[in-house]
This record gives C-alpha cells, structure tokens and sequence, in this order.
C-alpha cells in the first residue's frame, strides 16, 4: 500500500530535481538577456495583472514555476523548457524554447537550418524568407511571418502526457488488482467507486443496459481526462488544459464523430425524414436537426472552455486583489481579503471541476444513446391499457 | 462604444441565463419536494438542463465578445 | 470571436487527438476492460452467490417439509404397526381362549363320556345286583311264606332298604 505513496513522492522529487536543474540553466541564459524579458517580471500594476492573466490563459512553450528577484536584484526563473517542434517551410524543425529566452514579442529571432522562428503571443510564427526582423501592421499583426502548424510540446501538451501516464500507471495498478483479488486495497477503493460511476450513474442510464458496454473505453477516458485536467488547473502549477479551445474542439469533436458513427438508421430517419410530421414540415425540420447536430458539439466545447477559463480569470483576479487593493485596505487586509475569497473561490472551483467533466461525460453518454436508441413506435399503440393499469400500480 | 454594447449584451445574456437557472433550480426544487424519492433523478436531470443553458449562455458570450 | 478562433491552435489540436486517441486505446487496453470485467465478474459473482442462498433457502424448506412429511409417514407407520400387533395379541389371545375352551369342551365331553360310560357301566352293574338282590329277595321271599300282603310289602321295604343303591 505504501509504494504508490513512494511512487508518487518519486516522481515529485525527479520533477523538482529537473525542474530545478533546468532553473539554473536558464539563469546562465538569463543574465544578459535581462532587458527582453517580457513574462516572469514583476506584476504590479492592472495592466501587467491583465496581461498576465491573458498570458496565463494561452497555452506557453516553456513550463514556468515561479520567479523571484535575488540579493543582487537579477530576476531569477525557476522552471523548465519544453521541446518545440513545428512544421515550417523548410519540413519539421526542432528546437528546445529556452533559445526563445521567455521573449514573447518577437523580439528574438529563432534560426533552425534555414528557417526562423519567433513567438509571438504564446505563438509560433516563421519569418518570411529574407526577412530579419518582425514588422507589424496597425492592429499588432505581423506582416512578413506567418503561423506555423506548431505540435511542440507546449505546457498544455505536457500536461496531458502527464496525465496520461498518471492515469496509465494508477488504474492500470487497478486493474492489476483485481487479477490477484476481488476487492481492491489502498488507493484503488477511492477509484473504484469513482469507475462504477462513470459506469451506473453517466453510463447505463442514458446509453441503455445492452449497448453502453462499447462507449465505456471513451466515456471513461475523457471523464478522467477532464477532470484531472481540471483540477491540475487548479495547483500552482498553471495548468489550463482544457481552458485551451483546441483541447475542448478535440474533445467535443471525439464526441461528434462517435455519435455520428454510432447512430443508427432511426437517428438518421429523425434528421432527415421526421417520421410523424407532414411532408412540409419534413422538409423544414432538415436544416433545424441539422443545426441542432451542430450545436450539441459546439455547446459541449464551449461550456468546458468558457466555464475553465472564466474559473481560472476569476481565481486570478481574486489574487490579484492583493495587489490591485493594497492602496485602499493595506496589506494585511488586502491579503486576507484575497486569501478569503480565493479559498471561497477554489472551493467551488473544485465543485466546477467535477461538475464539468461529469456533465460532458453525461451529455456525450445521452447523445450517444440518443444515437443508439431504438424506438418502438409501434409497440406502444398496443400496450396503452397496460400502461395505464402500470402507472396507476405506480401511484398506489 | 463597440465594448459598451457588448458589456450590455453581456448583462442580458446573463440576465437571460439567470431567469432560466433560476427557473431550473426552483421547479427541480419544487418537484424533489414533491417527490423526495425521485430526487436523484430529478437533481441530475436539472443539472443536465442547467448545463444546456450555460452552454447557450456562454456560446452567446463568446459570440458577443469581439 | 475571431480571438478565440485566432487562439485556436491546430498544432496543439493535433497533439491532443494523438494524444486521446493513444490514450483511449492503452486505457481500454490495460485498464478499463480488465477494471470492467472484474467489476461485472464480481457482480455476477455476487448475484450467483445471493440466488445460490436463495436456492439453498429453498431447498432447505423443502427438505425440512419432506423430513416433516417422512416423519409423519414414521409415524402413521409406527401407529399402523402397533395396531397390527395389538391385533395379532388379541387374536392371538383370542385363539389361545377358543383352543382352550375348546381342549377344555373336549376334556369335558370326554369326561362326560367317561362319565357316562361308567355310570351306564355302574346302572348296568347296578342293574345286575338288582337282579341279583332281586333274585335274592325273590328267593327269600319264596323261602318265606308269601300269605300275608302287609308282610309282604313290609319285606318289600324291607328288602329294598337292604338293597340301598
């Protein structure tokens, strides 16, 4: 039972180990590069707050721990690089983003074989061919470089291969369980319940007894998927997964494709051919299901990226009032005042966590269930009375 | 002026989004009153509806935002 | 709008379905059916085991009825038994007394019989003394003179109290 304690605690102490070994490699870049800093400084005023939080929102190519000023006054960033690797003009480039040292402006020109590359508000562009500096436009875009197809291993990318392994190693160590016996021990009596959950409360009830077995692989995946990702996003670490509107459009689009592949002839008769209606009104309704195919997804992505990312904007700004009201409550008070509504804040944070990947577990088990239903029309013109005598059984 | 109307558009929406919760949560209360054996139901049901609304909610405010 | 869709990352979209996609199928792999068949193995293990009781319930109903019914039947037969043999004792006595009177009917027929031989052996010797008083009487009567009636009948008398049989 203690191992996976020390597993745990293992793999914490070869993080910091890491984390803190790439710190002090940054900090030999770091020192001549002080004035092109541009994240990691210190926040103090609205605006830096904003843009700070705005930073914090988007997806970064390096993971950031924290910083702080030393005796003599360097700014000191403790944390690791991550892998870049983009598809540009030239084929897949790879590079690690310490050489962007933190620069986010476009300010520091990349050269990998004979393309360049700068970041630019957390994104990757490629400097058109023979230019040597960015040039922007009047709205801040940048005129000759474009957006790369960037599949580098950015926080948010490393977060889910966290995740990913956490959840390989911890329920595979369940299942191992149970191959040696029925009930397991430590901490597989927490994931169990959590499993059969999933499976008799999301599941069963809105797939249908026979057919729910199929989709268990998935709904059971993305539930724990989110909602660890969720509540990584609420450590210190600065996680937002799926407050990153490309990790909710896959998700939610894993989603479509498998209601879509899923559904059978009586769903497809339901879009295109409303049985039960006038011809006209057959015909009307196409374009009102179809849309309506379309905003099951859209709303699915869009709940968990708004809901995300508003908790964390809040959570950030309710921290930020530490600072934004020392002039009026002092320190003391703007501080406890922050920590009080923070901790109120992340209390429901936790709840929200939860909430959201149960409801996209749920919705995506009733759209699939709506997909697989069958329906017995004409069944039921004939056990009305049966019916009838049912319910009234039922009241009495 | 452009965020003004936004800000304002927000506010309906929330307004809007509002009511409906409120509705939701009021009547799912009304009928676990009635029927406190089917409160289960009933709680997941109105989460499931809340959940469609703050869907609709929040697509109209990322709409809205410019 | 158009910020969200700008933020909108296709690389990091394309890493995330790699990701979920290795990640479904490695979880389906090594986790979630080896976690669901135990879970539903023991599930079925559990209702196998509450129906076996149920059955075992059963059939221990059924075997106490069926040891009460055996019982019973011990009983019925125990009760037969006893009858037959309280019939076989009183028939048996039944017979005994009929052998007995009827050994007795004929012990006494026979000493009847007996009896009766010897009383019809003791009226014939009877017979022959009579015959032979009387032959007597008769021969003192004649020795005697036979005038006189009263003398007569009081030899008679006489004669017949001698003869006392």
């Amino acid at each position: 039972m203690y191992r996976a304690y020390f597993k745990i605690a293992f793999f914490a102490l070869i993080f910091t180990a890491f984390a803190t070994a790439q710190a002090q490699e940054h900090n030999g870049d770091y020192a001549f590069d002080d004035e092109i800093e541009s994240d990691g400084g210190k926040v103090n005023t609205k605006e830096e707050i904003d843009s700070y939080i705005d930073h914090h929102l988007k997806d970064s190519h390096d993971f950031h721990l924290f910083s702080y000023s030393d005796d003599a006054g360097v700014r000191k960033h403790v944390g690791f690089s991550l892998p870049v690797i983009v598809w540009s003009s030239e084929g897949l480039k790879f590079f690690m983003s310490s050489r962007f040292h933190h620069d986010d402006d476009g300010k520091v020109l990349v050269k990998a074989g004979d393309a360049t590359f700068t970041k630019l508000h957390s994104k990757i562009y490629e400097l058109d061919s023979g230019a040597t500096a960015i040039n922007f436009d009047a709205d801040h875009h940048p005129t000759n470089a474009h957006r790369v197809f960037d599949m580098s291993i950015t926080k948010s990318v490393f977060g889910l291969l966290l995740i990913g392994l956490l959840m390989l190693l911890v329920f595979g160590a369940l299942a191992k369980q149970y191959k040696t016996k029925k009930i397991p021990t430590g901490f597989g009596r927490v994931l169990e319940p959590l499993v059969l959950y999933v499976r008799d409360e999301i599941a069963r009830p809105n797939i249908g007894e026979t057919k729910y077995r199929k989709f268990m692989g998935y709904l059971l995946t993305v539930f724990f998927l989110i909602w660890i990702s969720n509540l990584l996003g609420l450590t210190p670490f600065g996680f937002n997964i799926t407050g990153q509107i490309a990790v909710t459009v896959c998700l939610a689009l894993f989603t479509f494709i498998i209601v879509q592949f899923s559904g059978n002839k009586d769903y497809w008769m339901h879009i295109f051919w409303m049985p039960g209606v006038p011809v006209l009104m057959k015909i009307a309704l196409i374009p009102i299901e179809l849309i309506g195919l379309l905003t099951k997804p859209f709303s699915l992505l869009v709940r968990l990226f708004a809901n995300i990312t508003a908790g964390h904007v809040v959570v950030m700004g309710l921290i930020a009032l530490m600072i934004t009201l020392k002039a009026q409550f002092g320190i003391v008070g703007s501080t406890g005042l922050s920590i009080f509504l923070t901790l109120f804040l992340s209390v429901i944070e936790l709840l929200v966590a939860f909430l959201q990947a149960f409801i996209f577990t749920m919705l995506s088990a009733l759209f699939i269930g709506m997909a697989v239903a069958e329906h017995d029309h004409h069944e039921h013109a004939g056990t009305e009375e049966d019916d009838i005598d049912e319910v009234r059984e039922r009241f009495i | 002026m452009e965020t003004a109307y936004n800000l304002i558009g927000a506010g309906l929406i929330v307004i809007g989004g509002g009511i409906g919760l409120g509705q939701i949560g009021g009547k799912a209360m009304e009928a676990i009153a009635r029927q406190p054996e089917a409160a289960g139901k009933i709680q997941t049901a109105m989460i499931i509806i809340g959940a469609l609304l703050e869907g609709l909610a929040f697509g109209a405010l990322l709409l809205g935002k410019n | 709008m158009l910020d969200l869709i700008n933020d909108f990352s296709p690389g990091l979209f394309f890493m995330q379905a790699l990701i979920l996609i290795i990640l479904i199928v490695l979880m389906r792999k090594f986790a979630w059916k080896p976690i669901l068949n135990a879970l539903s193995e023991r599930e079925e293990g559990i209702a196998e085991a509450l129906a076996a009781a149920e059955n075992a319930k059963i059939e221990m109903a059924n075997l106490e009825a069926s040891n009460q019914a055996a019982a019973q039947e011990a009983r019925a037969q125990r009760d037969e038994m006893l009858k037959d043999a309280r019939e076989i004792k009183e028939k048996m006595i039944a017979d005994a007394a009929g052998q007995a009177q009827e050994k007795a009917d004929k012990i006494i027929a026979q000493a009847q019989e007996a009896i009766e031989a010897e009383k019809k052996a003791a009226l014939a010797d009877i017979k022959s003394q009579v015959a032979d008083l009387s032959v007597d009487i008769a021969e003192k009567v004649t020795r005697k003179e036979l005038s006189q009636k009263d003398a007569q009948h009081a030899l008679i008398e006489q004669l017949l109290a001698e003869a006392n049989i």
